[in-house]
């Protein structure tokens, strides 16, 4: 094995934690449970890193194996990565074909080599028919970068695709082609729509956020759970506006839904607008460009924080659709223009 | 809905009422709960509401003391307070009204200033007590003192009324404030 794929396998290797280490492993499948169990787990983690290279040395792993680790690696950890979401459409006279998993490997794979001769891609099948896809960058004169890899969540059934920011935004076309031609659309957009966690992302473009399943609590009127959070409550404490608290709970519940809501971090919107004013005349009255303002909410778990400002007596009932409309429309950017 | 009066209704044996006004539930039930945990020889009776006027209850108590909570770090709460004082009958600002501003520990957060909230109890004549309340031990500390004023304003305490408070609390305040 080369000194390149060897260092590669050893930053790899030693990215993931102690804790998880047995269970990547045990994943990605390529070291039997004979190998594993030669190497004492009870060592510093250098020298086990050091011991599971050379296993894997033994077994001449290649840099597709190396690449198959990066990207189980990933998918326990894909938090640590920020999500775009594409959506793809179709011409307007196209048949429904039947999707062919591998041909839309080997097609992509294709695409990406014609462009670039040095780029290395790798391929895992995962659940919902869907597949992950390593993408590790080179140019015409300079081998692949493996350490700075963009990734791909394409479900085939769908025209939704994942793709984690990467940090080399100008194979960002070239990838986007890629995708469309490999998947037979024609077209492809980038959504307003980015967060951590991808989970919540596919949540909200798929629309599963809200099944709420019927169980016995939900089956109980609102009256009856929020008197059920009074019973701990002092009775010598009287709250004088209940029928308010209740129509704020309701509208809320109307707003939002019963279910968890899916996880985003922000919610960004743009404005763009000329100043208008009443007066005749006045020095910003003249002013071609319009004015610009940005405003952004952030918060570990935006949506939950926006459903519990009511509650709480921050803001009032209704909401401003803007904030509410964000999983309906699947958008977290905004731009607000004049109309 | 008429504006709250304070004696128009008769007193409870050792009853003493408190009326807690402010927009965020949360930390005035805290602050009830607190006050509730206190050691008082009257029966005390917390109410919480959002604003006034309060809805018609035919079955509440005379309600002894307002403290009205103004968040320094929400404007919407000062706004609150400021639209519920107009349905406050006159009598009440006699001693039987307190504001309490929470939230100036932590002052990048605030976006009310501390000297709004003074210039209010000041036109309202009404003593003014600062609390972080979402720290407990000065929730519990602030609930004890709450508590003593209660019951001196509703005449438990031998000697002193609720009229003595207003200059008895007065004289802690800074004397260039008479000048606003």
């Amino acid at each position: 094995m080369d000194e390149t794929l060897a260092e590669f396998f050893r930053r790899t290797i030693l990215k993931i934690p102690m804790t998880e280490m047995m269970t990547v492993l045990k994943t990605w499948n390529f070291l039997s449970e004979n190998q594993l169990q030669t190497v004492n787990f009870r060592q510093r983690k250098e020298s086990i890193v050091q011991d599971l290279v050379l296993l894997c040395e033994e077994n001449r792993a290649s840099l597709n194996d190396a690449a198959h680790l990066d990207i189980i690696y990933t998918q326990f950890h894909r938090h640590q990565k920020i999500w775009d979401v594409f959506q793809m459409s179709k011409g307007p006279g196209d048949d429904i074909d039947l999707f062919d998993m591998e041909q839309f490997k080997s097609s992509f794979k294709k695409i990406l080599q014609r462009a670039l001769k040095n780029v290395t891609v790798s391929f895992k099948d995962a659940e919902e028919n869907s597949v992950w896809i390593r993408i590790a960058w080179g140019t015409q004169y300079k081998k692949p970068n493996q350490y700075k890899p963009a990734y791909v969540v394409y479900y085939s059934q769908t025209p939704y695709a994942f793709t984690s920011s990467s940090q080399l935004k100008s194979n960002l076309p070239l990838l986007g082609q890629a995708l469309t031609v490999a998947s037979k659309h024609h077209h492809i957009v980038k959504m307003d729509l980015r967060s951590r966690y991808l989970d919540s992302l596919k949540a909200i473009v798929f629309k599963q956020y809200n099944q709420s399943f019927e169980t016995h609590n939900s089956t109980t009127s609102l009256q009856e759970r929020s008197l059920g959070l009074d019973i701990n409550m002092n009775s010598r404490i009287i709250h004088e506006n209940k029928v308010e608290k209740e129509r704020v709970q309701r509208v809320t519940q109307e707003i939002f839904g019963d279910y968890p809501q899916p996880r985003l971090e922000f919610a960004q919107y743009k404005l763009e607008t000329k100043f208008k004013s009443d007066l005749n005349g006045g020095i910003l009255a003249e002013r071609e460009e319009p004015l610009r303002c940005l405003v952004k909410f952030s918060s570990p778990h935006l949506l939950e924080a926006l459903k519990s400002l009511a509650p709480a007596g921050i803001a009032d009932v209704p909401l401003s659709p803007l904030l509410t409309c964000i999983p309906n429309k699947g958008k977290n950017y905004f731009k607000i223009r004049d109309k | 809905m008429s504006a709250l009066r304070p004696l128009d209704k008769l007193p409870g044996l050792n009853a003493a009422t408190i009326l807690l006004v402010g927009t965020e539930d949360a930390l005035l039930q805290q602050l009830a709960d607190s006050m509730l945990k206190e050691d008082c020889t009257s029966e005390l009776n917390v109410h919480l509401a959002r604003a006034l006027p309060l809805p018609c209850s035919v079955n509440r108590p005379r309600i002894d003391l307002i403290v009205f909570v103004v968040n320094l770090h929400s404007k919407h709460s000062l706004q609150n307070v400021e639209e519920s004082l107009c349905h406050l009958d006159a009598a009440f600002f006699l001693g039987k009204v307190t504001f309490l501003a929470t939230g100036a520990g932590r002052d990048s957060h605030c976006s009310v200033h501390r000297n709004t909230v003074v210039k209010l109890a000041h036109t309202y004549r009404s003593p003014l007590l600062f609390c972080d309340l979402e720290v407990e031990d000065f929730r519990a500390s602030m609930a004890q003192r709450l508590v003593r004023l209660l019951q001196i304003c509703a005449g438990h305490v031998p000697g002193v009324s609720a009229l003595n408070l207003l200059s008895l609390l007065r004289g802690s305040e800074n004397p260039s404030l008479e000048d606003l």
